[in-house]
């Protein structure tokens, strides 16, 4: 029998895994693909809400979701692009340039 | 239930041995019509007049040695031909082959695999994933030409589906759903088809397709003369197969879907005219091989005729010129669609 | 009942694909372990009657974003991996209590649905893109432009970024 909390339980655990990913990964890609991962669980739990209110704003939301993703990792991947010419490096234990 | 599951299975079976039969003769005809068109004969030795190449074809792709490069990644080389072939087949599953109430034997059974409501926007999501097995095939290959190949190739890939995209905006404005089937009904509705209200769309649509599926005059990436054999330079035997078959599917998605979206699926030429009513006879599957079949032969003419654009003139040719005018036509299809 | 079947083998796919996602050595298996895990994301929201949402996703998703990623990973791709030392400065008590945290939080849902089981009220119509489209354009109208400029920024900063300084 299904209800919501089954959907429930499964974004928080993706959600939980995106974050492990951000935390312990040193991989800048791999941090940024964590990141998708935890926007997905946020994705998940919306649509799961507009099914079980049979309200269709929970859909909209996650459309503008889906836009901010998308804008984010076009950026955060052209801002590790240029580091990369500069440092040669994607390590983010190395990325301290800002750091005196 | 029964007919739930096993009409779709039954159908499925059915369109993958058409289309796969299909892609075999269509090898056969290309090399046949290039060379009628360059006066001399082509393949004539296998069979009467060369019938029986596509046989002689694949035979010889299965029992050729299967080579993998010692430094490729074992896991993604294997995987890459699967991934470029899969998308190209499961898109047939909404094209609508044939009108929506037909009787065999006496039960109700209707011309398309399945009706999804978004239909269209599934076929453009699915020829948006064939990019990974392209873009994998090159870097798996671990050799510097069919990387650089596979990263040009997937660049146009990505740049002409805006303006393809682009175009079925247009149509889906016209039709008012994005159903596949909703948009054949609703050309039957207004009685003219949609390649005569949208000549532009049309055209935009056919060059990306020729862009979409590496076809020249856009396929630079493949072209002997350029890159060794692009992308699968590294690949042999079955899994040069695999490439080669999901190119010529992908080939006859885009005809299919060009007949749907703007030459009326099945329905017949001329619907009103008195004196042609003697074309209904024909069943709708015939019309919708007739039209796919003719785009099919359109591809094939223009690989004849064109010569083969620049990789520059080829991207510029797409960013600068085909994406702005879709828009535009988008636009001056709104605003009529709004005062007429 | 056979929805609750599909249900578990999406969700167990979709977990397992993101662990994966987060522990393959390799960079490009782990985009790949993401394009698979977006898929599955999207069958899943086909079985929640949000088919426009799911098309979106593979879409826009998988066939867009993570196409991004692959190439900048090919662009990137180095020849010593990054993860080379265990950083000293890791805090793995502190860890080890906030995921005991998460791991209560998370029996409490289960235990709270468990107790008052919240079936699924509302109804959702089955013209789903039609519903969908008519929210963004009238209720929604000032995000869905504000949505377009961000997008337009965000592409022009990228290509600014990524740019060559010739």
């Amino acid at each position: 029998m299904m209800t919501q909390t089954h959907f429930l339980v499964l974004s928080a655990a993706l959600f939980m895994i995106g974050i492990i990913g951000v935390m312990t990964r040193r991989n800048i890609i791999i941090v940024l693909m964590s990141m998708e991962l935890m926007l997905n669980a946020v994705n998940i739990n919306l649509i799961a809400f507009s099914r079980q209110l049979g309200d269709v704003t929970g859909q909209v939301f996650a459309v503008f979701v889906i836009c901010v993703a998308a804008a984010e990792a076009a950026v955060g991947l052209g801002i590790i692009l240029a580091f990369y010419r500069n440092k040669e490096t994607i390590n983010i234990d190395e990325m301290n340039l800002m750091r005196w | 239930m029964i007919e739930a599951v096993v009409f779709p299975l039954i159908k499925i079976v059915i369109v993958l041995a058409a289309v796969l039969t299909t892609v075999m003769y269509i090898v056969l005809l290309e090399r046949k019509v290039q060379a009628w068109v360059q006066v001399r004969l082509g393949p004539m030795r296998v069979g009467p007049h060369g019938v029986l190449q596509p046989l002689a074809d694949v035979l010889k792709l299965f029992v050729k040695e299967d080579i993998t490069p010692v430094l490729a990644d074992k896991w993604v080389f294997t995987a890459a031909p699967i991934i470029v072939l899969v998308p190209a087949l499961i898109a047939f599953a909404v094209i609508p082959f044939a009108s929506n109430e037909m009787k065999l034997f006496g039960l109700p059974i209707s011309g398309r695999i399945a009706d999804v409501n978004v239909g269209l926007l599934y076929v453009v999501s699915v020829a948006s994933l064939g990019i990974y097995g392209i873009i994998l095939g090159g870097w798996s290959s671990n050799s510097k030409y069919p990387l650089i190949a596979s990263l040009r190739a997937s660049a146009q890939l990505i740049s002409y589906e805006i303006a393809v995209t682009m175009t079925l905006v247009t149509v889906i404005m016209l039709a008012g759903t994005l159903s596949m089937v909703g948009i054949v009904d609703a050309q039957a509705k207004q009685g003219m088809w949609f390649a005569f209200m949208q000549p532009v769309a049309f055209f935009i649509y056919f060059v990306g397709g020729l862009a979409e599926t590496n076809r020249a005059p856009f396929d630079l990436p493949e072209a002997e003369q350029e890159l060794v054999a692009g992308f699968h330079t590294e690949y042999s035997g079955m899994r040069f197969a695999f490439y080669f078959l999901a190119e010529y599917a992908n080939m006859i998605v885009v005809s299919a879907v060009a007949t749907t979206l703007f030459f009326g699926g099945w329905l017949q030429p001329f619907p009103n005219v008195s004196w042609l009513s003697w074309l209904g006879i024909v069943p709708g599957w015939i019309w919708f091989c007739t039209k796919t079949f003719v785009f099919l032969y359109v591809f094939l003419w223009v690989r004849a005729t064109f010569p083969r654009y620049r990789y520059d003139q080829l991207m510029r040719l797409g960013w600068k010129w085909l994406i702005p005018l879709a828009i535009l036509n988008v636009v001056v299809t709104g605003f009529l669609k709004v005062l007429l | 009942m056979a929805e609750v079947v599909v249900f578990y083998i999406f969700a167990a796919l979709i977990l397992g694909f993101a662990v994966l996602v987060i522990t393959a050595k390799s960079t490009v298996h782990s985009v790949l372990y993401l394009v698979a895990d977006f898929l599955c994301v999207a069958a899943l929201y086909v079985v929640l009657e949000a088919q426009f949402l799911a098309v979106i996703q593979v879409m826009v998703y998988a066939g867009g974003i993570v196409v991004l990623y692959l190439f900048v990973v090919m662009l990137v791709n180095l020849k010593r991996p990054p993860e080379l030392h265990i950083d000293p400065r890791r805090l793995g008590r502190l860890g080890t209590v906030m995921a005991l945290a998460v791991f209560g939080e998370l029996v409490a849902i289960g235990t709270y649905g468990w107790l008052k089981p919240s079936g699924f009220d509302g109804t959702l119509d089955p013209k789903n893109i039609e519903q969908v489209g008519r929210a963004l354009y009238t209720d929604y109208l000032v995000p869905f432009e504000v949505a377009s400029v961000l997008l337009l920024v965000a592409m022009i900063g990228a290509i600014v970024l990524a740019k060559r300084e010739t």
